[in-house]
């Protein structure tokens, strides 16, 4: 049975419409990745299997539950690290779990989750004095302290830096691998391919791709890029072309369906000469290039995040 | 799990301990009540509590300077620190966690009438150790509850205007632009036998007047009172007014910014 089940599911506030038919399912122990840009619906989405927020049409089940009639039973099974959400800041580190883990029926022990999310040098420090980083790392302390069999995450890791970053994907990693069913919205591109089995891309209250971050939009199939830059006083038009070629300035790049061949061709021209082809690489659509032209529109200042 | 009542009586301790560590809410249910209990004995050192009774001054307005304490703590104090966690996100935090938001929400409750009983407390023994304030000790079950009565009437209040505050850096403004002037007219700081009867009618509309009236007249040797009935119908009206208002407006999503505020009706509680 999926852990995850929502057909249809409608939201607008107002005359704004946040999301326009939402069909998902997450089964048990998969890390499903939304992606979207500002104000497509990732959060509604979110809130809504959470239960916070009513849909206005739809079917949701959470964990066999409806969401918002849930109550504390659907609460001990699930954990929520929030987009933004405030804590006592007068309490230590250490407080903090202990007083939500009385919350739980089977908390994990504050000592064991602080050391998890690498808090044990602020174990004694009162919240208010953490820096932003440390701040997201108790969210997330205080997300999976119940240990849930479903867990929330919702931008889970911005404002890490690079470290911090590493270690919370290793320990969502970690959390994945003991059964832990994760579905999380992101804005880096690198962690859902990092993370997640499945991403789902939002755009404007809809799903318009989903599938493994790896083939994604024909990833994996889609055509190769050769990129590297003409060798002084030799003409294009002598590089062996097994695709089409364009150069500017002296960025060479050619476009291939046989990527092995077109380079072995290459290299070959250019050992010949003794030329080092300088700058050269072989690359397929990114994760980012993929989800750019998903979700193919200006930047939106406007929006905002529901 | 635990049940939803040890899980309130545990919130009642762990906010009594976050309020001990923000000294400016210490500040104003603790030393504020009792520098006005120092300067008022200053100002009418010397005074008997009507002509030629022999007793001290203090037995009249000490009272009045706890039941201020007491509203402080569960109105003041509860609807400021309640809007601004709630603008913090504290409140949607709990609210996602299996803690039953009653449980919660009464933890906070409970914490800041517990506090504002012991802010009572410490009144009383100041008056009766410096200022020879006699406790009425017969009539000391209607003094409980009179202020238990004006403590949840207040209470209710509080939730009420926390919900009624567009974000936390308002409820400042509005709690105390709300009660101070109540306090003026309704005899915390000086008695009000010299305001026009207009003024004082107006007062006894409100929940504050008849709280202190009712808890200074059984400290009244003079007196002999009768049962506080029409003092607490007045604060039980108010406390159901304060629930209505609150079952209305009170939410637990933060209101800091105005874009989300706009995009949509946040839940009701």
């Amino acid at each position: 049975m999926a852990v995850v089940e929502v057909r249809g599911l409608k939201k607008s506030y107002g005359d704004v419409v946040a999301l326009g038919g939402i069909n998902l399912e997450v089964a048990p122990g998969e890390v499903v990745a939304m992606l979207g840009p500002n104000g497509a619906g990732k959060t509604t989405t979110i809130e809504i299997l959470e239960g916070f927020r009513t849909p206005d049409a739809g079917a949701v089940t959470v964990l066999g539950s409806e969401p918002v009639a849930g109550g504390r039973s659907f609460r001990d099974r699930i954990g929520i690290v929030l987009q933004s959400s405030g804590i006592e800041g007068a309490l230590t580190v250490e407080e903090s779990l202990t007083m939500y883990s009385r919350y739980y029926s089977a908390p994990r022990p504050p000592d064991e989750v602080i050391e998890l999310v690498g808090l044990g040098e602020k174990r004694g420090g009162r919240v208010a004095t953490l820096s932003g980083g440390q701040r997201r790392r108790l969210d997330l302390a205080l997300g999976i302290l119940g240990a849930p069999e479903l867990l929330f995450l919702d931008e889970p890791t911005t404002g890490f830096d690079p470290v911090a970053r590493r270690h919370a994907w290793e320990l969502i990693d970690q959390l994945s691998k003991t059964g832990t069913t994760i579905l999380l919205t992101t804005h880096y591109l690198e962690e859902a391919q990092r993370l997640a089995d499945r991403v789902v891309v939002i755009d404007r209250g809809v799903i318009v791709a989903q599938g493994d971050p790896a083939t994604l939009g024909g990833r994996d199939t889609a055509r190769a890029v050769i990129v590297f830059r003409l060798p002084e006083g030799v003409s294009v038009d002598g590089i062996p072309n097994a695709g089409s070629i364009e150069v500017s300035d002296r960025t060479v790049t050619l476009t291939t369906d046989q990527p092995t061949a077109a380079l072995h061709e290459l290299t070959r021209w250019a050992l010949e000469r003794g030329r080092e082809l300088e700058g050269l690489e072989v690359k397929r659509p990114t994760l980012e290039d993929v989800y750019l032209r998903l979700v193919d529109r200006q930047p939106d200042g406007e929006s905002v995040e529901t | 799990m635990r049940p939803g009542w040890r899980l309130l009586v545990g919130q009642i301790g762990w906010e009594w301990r976050i309020f001990w560590r923000i000294p400016i809410s210490a500040f104003f249910t603790f030393v504020f009540p009792l520098m006005l209990l120092v300067l008022l004995n200053l100002l009418f050192s010397g005074s008997t509590f009507g002509e030629g009774t022999g007793v001290a001054f203090a037995q009249g307005f000490t009272p009045a300077i706890a039941v201020f304490a007491l509203v402080t703590s569960c109105y003041t104090s509860l609807a400021i620190g309640t809007a601004i966690s709630r603008d913090e996100g504290v409140l949607k935090r709990a609210w996602g966690t299996p803690l039953p938001r009653w449980a919660y929400l009464g933890g906070r409750i409970g914490a800041t009438v517990v506090i504002g009983l012991f802010s009572v407390a410490v009144m009383f023994v100041v008056g009766v150790v410096f200022y020879d304030v006699v406790i009425p000790w017969g009539r000391v079950p209607v003094i409980v509850l009179l202020l238990v009565v004006g403590a949840a009437c207040f209470s209710a209040l509080g939730v009420a205007v926390a919900g009624l505050t567009p974000n936390g850096q308002a409820a400042p403004a509005i709690a105390n632009a709300t009660l101070l002037p109540l306090a003026f007219i309704s005899g915390v700081f000086f008695p009000l036998s010299f305001a026009p009867a207009w003024l004082s009618t107006i007062a006894s509309i409100f929940p504050l007047r008849p709280m202190v009236e009712s808890v200074s007249e059984q400290f009244n040797p003079a007196a002999t009172p009768v049962f506080p009935w029409p003092e607490i119908g007045v604060m039980v009206a108010w406390g159901v007014l304060g629930v209505l208002l609150a079952a209305r407006f009170f939410t637990w999503e933060p209101r800091a910014g105005g874009a989300r505020r706009r995009r949509g009706a946040p839940e009701a509680a």
